[in-house]
């Protein structure tokens, strides 16, 4: 390639402000950040299933959680309650990992599922099928897995880079989007008032249907990533150091950008593209722990606390959950920004 | 230059296209009567009251997106930077719905002021919050631009009526222009037009990287102050004008990377010129296609642009930013 791109590098190889990585800071008070962040992921997991007609305390909860307690608050637990948060738990999870991995393989920090056409896609299939009046729980599934294949395939030319993977994302996600908003203002006002619910993101009404897949892709990939994250720190370094320390790099980015696919598909068949969380959770959590790139369990928990803490504004006002993840996420992150570059 | 004369005659053709093809059809003789002022006068005012302002608003929305979308790209780096990266669509956005839901205003040229001055307040603020460095400010522009769609959101499913009114400018488009809007968006858009065409040798510098830049002797933060306010200006008027259409000024700029290279005193020219052609050769499409209806030309754009952007981003040497 030329050398504009030569030079252009080592700028573009750290993914934000913090570039060094703080060795003083990694052991002990990056693990102790984490395990506050999965404490208080539990907190609000428990707060969402005590919330509601009839609130439980937080001891009810637990107990009802383990299986004892009175059947009446068994029953809401188990059949009612747990579903919602599980469901918030999970995708939450899910679209934090997976904006980890999409922000790390293709160095950008404004790279995520939601800006490079999966959401996208996802979102276009649920409104045709509102509009069309063919209403599958499928259809947001399928449509953001194929809208992946699409761009990944397009972006293949004798091998592929992050920049290319980009680039045709957008594409693929731009025709995506106009061809929602056609769909949108060409529908009936109820039947758009209802996509429009839908493309902002609930967890009204989930039951266990929407658990089981969800749970069983996040069982499988999160793992997965998990085990690719030595390769998810050497990528960041950009292809050629990654090649040169040994690194696949067609097939771990392949690898990588298909588990983050699947986990984001199915949380958004289960959730809806709830805003925001793919793209924040990563930079609050390198933000949160001074790691030097989105690490992968933090990422996860911070989803996961954003979408179960915006539920929980989210049913008082009521709206949509995402809704309140733009509007609850966006200042946090914000601060976080702004508090960091004044310590700078 | 000698690639920007050959497409300075598409943009002719295409201008006169657009001012020739309409719902209704008219002979291109009596366009041409109508032109220099003879013909019928039903002509007459179809060309001068419809066709022409109309023309000249996707003009200078063209000319605006692809300027501002440059711009951004250079100024953060980043190949993902739209025109509404600093939440300039997303203040628009969000003054349309605040303008119907809680003022009541119901005329489009009532929520155009309010879409303009949400624009520029929202990134005033979010220049002020990240300005230390690109990335801070991409992320807090993103961060600013989901609060808002938020809120937008929010408002549009409590109340169906901004609902009724905001998917219809939010799917973007250049019909039916009133002569006086085209004098109202063009001051904007020329002063940032000529604040962006002088920013081009300090882009350069810049994209070497920052400490290289001020090693040449450009004033980084002055640069990007002007940059910005270039791109507010540009976005501001085009946005409120036409509707959340920032999916022109994210591909232009790669597709003009793509023709001539990363030399930014060649490429903003280059994307001011291609980013009409696209938006115009989009809007002229968007009135034939389904006579006597028209698809807006938010949807068209994306529909022509995106496949021919795919094709561009597949050739082997991608000319990274």
């Amino acid at each position: 390639m030329n050398t504009k791109k030569a030079e252009s590098r080592p700028a573009k190889a750290t993914i934000g402000p913090v570039a060094t990585p703080a060795f003083g800071r990694i052991g002990i008070y990056r693990h102790s950040r984490a395990g506050l962040l999965a404490a208080a992921v539990f907190l609000a997991f428990c707060g969402g299933i005590a919330l509601g007609d009839h609130p439980m305390s937080l001891v009810d909860v637990v107990r009802a959680l383990a299986g004892s307690g009175d059947r009446f608050a068994l029953l809401t637990v188990r059949e009612l309650r747990l579903p919602r948060a599980l469901v918030g738990l999970l995708a939450g999870a899910a679209f934090g990992v997976s904006g980890a991995v999409f922000q790390t393989v293709t160095r950008n920090p404004l790279a995520s599922p939601d800006l490079i056409g999966i959401a996208a896609g996802a979102a276009t299939a649920v409104v045709a099928g509102i509009v069309l009046g063919v209403d599958l729980p499928a259809l947001g599934l399928a449509g953001g897995l194929l809208t992946a294949v699409v761009i990944y395939l397009l972006a293949w030319n004798r091998g592929t880079t992050g920049y290319r993977i980009i680039l045709v994302g957008i594409g693929i996600s731009w025709i995506c989007t106009s061809a929602t908003s056609y769909l949108l203002s060409r529908a009936r006002l109820p039947d758009a008032q209802r996509a429009v619910g839908w493309l902002v993101g609930t967890l009204n009404g989930r039951t266990w249907d929407q658990v089981r897949p969800l749970a069983t892709v996040v069982i499988l990939l999160v793992p997965l990533v998990l085990l690719g994250s030595g390769w998810l720190r050497t990528l960041q370094l950009g292809d050629d150091v990654a090649t040169g320390l040994g690194t696949p790099v067609q097939r771990a980015r392949l690898v990588l950008l298909l588990a983050a696919v699947g986990l984001v598909a199915f949380a958004t068949a289960a959730a809806g593209p709830v805003a925001f969380v793919a793209l924040a959770a990563p930079q609050i959590a390198r933000r949160l722990t001074g790691a030097p790139a989105p690490p992968v369990i933090a990422s996860g928990l911070t989803g996961a606390l954003v979408v179960l803490a915006a539920d929980l504004v989210a049913r008082e006002i009521p709206v949509p959950v995402g809704v309140v993840t733009g509007a609850l996420g966006a200042p946090f992150l914000m601060w976080l920004i702004v508090g960091r570059t004044r310590l700078a | 230059m000698l690639r920007l004369f050959p497409l300075l005659g598409v943009l002719a053709a295409v201008c006169l296209l657009s001012i020739a093809i309409g719902v209704r059809p008219i002979p291109p003789g009596d366009v041409v009567a109508a032109l220099f002022g003879r013909g019928g006068p039903d002509v007459a005012g179809i060309v001068w009251g419809a066709r022409i302002p109309r023309t000249a608003l996707g003009l200078l929305v063209g000319v605006g997106l692809g300027l501002a979308g440059t711009l951004m790209q250079a100024l953060t780096r980043n190949p993902l930077a739209d025109p509404g990266l600093l939440g300039i669509s997303a203040g628009a956005a969000f003054g349309v719905v605040i303008a119907v839901a809680a003022i009541g205003v119901t005329s489009l040229y009532g929520y155009i002021w309010f879409a303009f001055a949400g624009a520029l307040v929202t990134s005033a603020v979010v220049y002020a919050l990240g300005r230390s460095s690109p990335v801070t400010l991409a992320l807090t522009g993103v961060a600013a631009g989901a609060l808002l769609t938020s809120i937008t959101s929010g408002i549009a499913l409590v109340d169906p009526d901004s609902l009724n009114r905001y998917r219809f400018w939010a799917a973007g488009s250049l019909a039916g222009p009133d002569p006086s809007l085209v004098w109202q968006v063009a001051p904007f858009v020329l002063a940032g037009s000529v604040l962006a065409l002088a920013t081009g040798p300090a882009l350069n510098s810049l994209a070497l990287g920052e400490d290289a830049a001020v090693a040449l002797g450009r004033r980084v933060g002055w640069v990007r102050l002007q940059g910005f306010s270039a791109v507010t200006l540009l976005t501001g008027a085009a946005v409120a004008a036409a509707g959340p259409i920032v999916f022109v000024g994210l591909v232009v700029p790669h597709a003009a990377r793509l023709l001539i290279g990363p030399d930014h005193r060649r490429l903003l020219p280059v994307a001011a010129v291609l980013a009409p052609i696209l938006l115009l050769g989009a809007d002229i499409l968007g009135r034939v296609v389904v006579r006597p209806g028209e698809v807006g030309v938010g949807i068209v754009v994306a529909l022509l642009g995106a496949p021919f952007f795919i094709a561009l981003v597949r050739r082997r040497r991608l000319a990274e930013l």
